[in-house]
């Protein structure tokens, strides 16, 4: 059984599931109506729809860098690229642009460009990703008040916000875009080599390149696609609240998409990524964020837990920790089953 | 001319020229923006990112990086303004109290860092949550400080001649400066911090302390953001929880534009310094110009990011050749 046990234990992925499981039985604790659900005007109302909700942003980030991330590589900008897309959107809305498929593709362009910046001052200049994404992490959000000219723009546009608060199949559209971006991303690395190329050029990327593994244009691949998703966001939020902040708009929310990246059990040294484990670490902050909300704690106390919860969480994935001081909790049970007889 | 942009002052060099050049473009467009009111203003004004920065040009050395500094400036002003208003410390006992808090908080942060083997930016991260939380959960408001000692401070200073002031953030500023020149330049502790960060194995097979130092470089990092959170208070006579955003991002630049190595391993303290001035240098041309708006000054600050990067790699893949 034991050793079941630490089989079990040292599988990846366990520890962030059960860290998910314990903050969503916490929270059942603290408010028994949070797994309720119920279906109102043919979509889906609850608790756990909300926390999918409004995880989507984060969510979309964090497929993005889980791969960036996978390539021993770190993107700062995604707050501001969400920020730069909302804009460009919003000032096409406030132009008379009607078709929102147009207004999207802009938003997305703009992601892929903020992608294609990144990834080739990473892969062609071979900046330190650290700091080649702090460039545009710094001068993003002025771009983006630079297209904004300063204002807070609003607007109103149907198609377009329904992206941000519409339903569709009794979810809203956020959880399903999400679910969308998951399953392409997910075929993409999976399903092809692609996703065995981003994690040998994380591991070694000498190696890799010995290997005939193309090491530039996987690692400007793995910028674009976090920049595509940071845009997606972008045009989420934008759309949330129908308009274009570009000094709030996603800030701060690339510490968030890093964390979440890490609570999954990645390495922010690169060479190994799971998209799903990505997306159970936004959950672990989502979950806490609005069960520290319904359970009537003010919502200060909100960052002091989420931080405590987050040092717990990864001190539990180091090798160290686990030897310290779970081996030797799992001993003393050993020991006084041994014990028994004699006693 | 090999020489010249091979020798390890070059990047200094170039941030100290820079300045230069951009103090001349403004006092050539302006009246009296070359005056010694301006230069020494940029002193007083910049005091607490300059501490900061200086404490981030530690932990950059040493390859790593501290993003809890702004959470602790303003955690720093709410208790401050707490003990002072709330609980009618004197001031220089708040301070001790703060100071040697931080300490424990950078202390507990480097033990994570090096006994678990975390990655500095999480668990600074983790940091930052935990200090903006602790100050968000002492007060959401912000609260006025009113004290005598307060007041003589901040009203302390010297006239220079030319219409200069010197204030007493500035002064703090220079004494700060001159220590850390001494730690990090003719200390065994600062040689330490540039051999964990040119090569962390070598240092560790030299026998350089590892532990130590590391746990002192976050020990040094908070308690100068703490130091920073005093010298701000000094500026706003108030502490706020939501103070000093960003704080960490404005340092980290500071000390890039300052011509330290992201990486670690090389870099040097008066770097910083420069690199604090080019940013306010900026913001003053900004100001003086009136009709630039405010985001230029992220813009013009990421693209000199860019440029002090790209030169710092031309300068290696020169080196090596």
């Amino acid at each position: 059984m034991t050793a079941r046990l630490a089989v079990l234990f040292r599988t990846p992925g366990v520890w962030p599931c059960l860290a998910l499981l314990l903050v969503l039985l916490i929270n059942w604790l603290i408010t028994p109506q949070f797994f309720h659900l119920e279906i109102r005007d043919g979509r889906l109302y609850g608790t756990l729809i909300d926390v999918l909700n409004r995880g989507a942003p984060v969510a979309l980030l964090a497929i993005g860098m889980s791969l960036v991330i996978a390539t021993r590589g770190i993107d700062l900008s995604v707050g501001a690229v969400m920020a730069i897309a909302g804009a460009v959107c919003a000032n096409l809305i406030a132009a008379g642009t009607g078709s929102t498929l147009l207004i999207v593709a802009a938003g997305l362009t703009a992601g892929l460009a903020a992608g294609l910046v990144n990834g080739s001052l990473i892969s062609y200049l071979g900046l330190q990703p650290i700091v080649a994404t702090l460039v545009l992490m710094v001068a993003g959000r002025g771009i983006a008040q630079l297209i904004n000219d300063g204002q807070i723009v609003t607007f109103q546009h149907q198609g377009f916000a329904w992206l941000g608060v519409g339903n569709f199949l009794g979810l809203p559209v956020p959880v399903i875009l999400v679910a969308l971006v998951f399953a392409g991303v997910y075929l993409l690395t999976r399903k092809t080599a692609l996703g065995l190329f981003i994690e040998a050029v994380g591991c070694n990327p000498t190696a890799s390149h010995y290997l005939g593994i193309p090491v530039a244009s996987v690692k400007m691949l793995a910028y674009i696609v976090a920049g595509l998703c940071s845009a997606l966001a972008g045009i989420i939020a934008t759309a949330d609240i129908q308009g274009a902040d570009a000094n709030n708009i996603g800030l701060w929310l690339e510490l968030d998409a890093i964390l979440a990246v890490v609570l999954g059990g990645a390495s922010l040294m690169g060479g190994r990524f799971s998209i799903g484990l990505a997306v159970v670490g936004v959950l672990i902050i989502q979950a806490l964020s609005t069960g520290i909300i319904m359970s009537g704690l003010p919502a200060k106390y909100n960052l002091l837990v989420k931080a405590l919860v987050v040092i717990v969480v990864l001190l539990v994935q180091t090798p160290r920790f686990r030897h310290q001081f779970i081996k030797p909790f799992l001993r003393l049970k050993k020991t006084t089953v041994n014990g028994e007889p004699i006693a | 001319m090999s020489l010249w942009i091979g020798h390890r002052y070059f990047p200094l060099l170039v941030t100290c020229a820079l300045f230069l050049v951009l103090w001349i473009i403004g006092a050539v467009q302006f009246d009296g923006f070359g005056s010694g009111r301006v230069f020494f203003n940029l002193f007083t004004d910049n005091a607490f990112l300059a501490i900061t920065a200086i404490g981030m040009t530690f932990v950059i050395l040493s390859g790593g990086i501290d993003l809890s500094v702004g959470a602790v400036i303003a955690l720093t002003g709410i208790v401050c303004a707490v003990l002072i208003e709330q609980h009618h410390w004197h001031p220089l006992q708040a301070f001790s109290l703060i100071l040697v808090g931080a300490a424990g908080f950078g202390a507990a942060m480097g033990a994570l860092i090096h006994y678990y083997r975390l990655q500095p930016f999480i668990v600074t991260l983790a940091g930052m949550f935990f200090a903006r939380g602790l100050a968000n959960t002492i007060s959401e408001n912000s609260i006025p400080i009113n004290h005598s000692f307060y007041s003589a401070v901040s009203s302390f200073g010297f006239g220079l001649p030319g219409g200069g002031w010197i204030g007493s953030q500035a002064l703090i500023l220079l004494l700060v400066l001159v220590l850390a020149i001494i730690t990090a330049h003719y200390s065994r502790f600062g040689n330490a911090v540039y051999a964990i960060g040119g090569d962390r194995q070598s240092a560790e097979l030299m026998g350089v302390p590892i532990a130590s130092t590391t746990i002192v470089i976050y020990v040094l990092s908070s308690t100068l953001a703490a130091l920073a959170g005093i010298v701000f208070s000094f500026y706003t006579f108030s502490g706020y929880s939501l103070a000093a955003m960003g704080v960490e991002l404005d340092a980290i630049a500071a000390v890039v534009i300052g011509g330290t190595l992201l990486s670690g391993g090389r870099g040097y303290i008066l770097g910083t310094l420069v690199g604090v001035l080019i940013m306010g240098l900026i913001q003053t041309y900004i100001s003086f110009h009136g009709s630039l708006n405010s985001w230029w000054t992220k813009i013009v600050i990421g693209l000199l990011l860019l440029f002090f990067i790209a030169l710092q790699k031309a300068l290696s893949s020169f080196r090596k050749t």
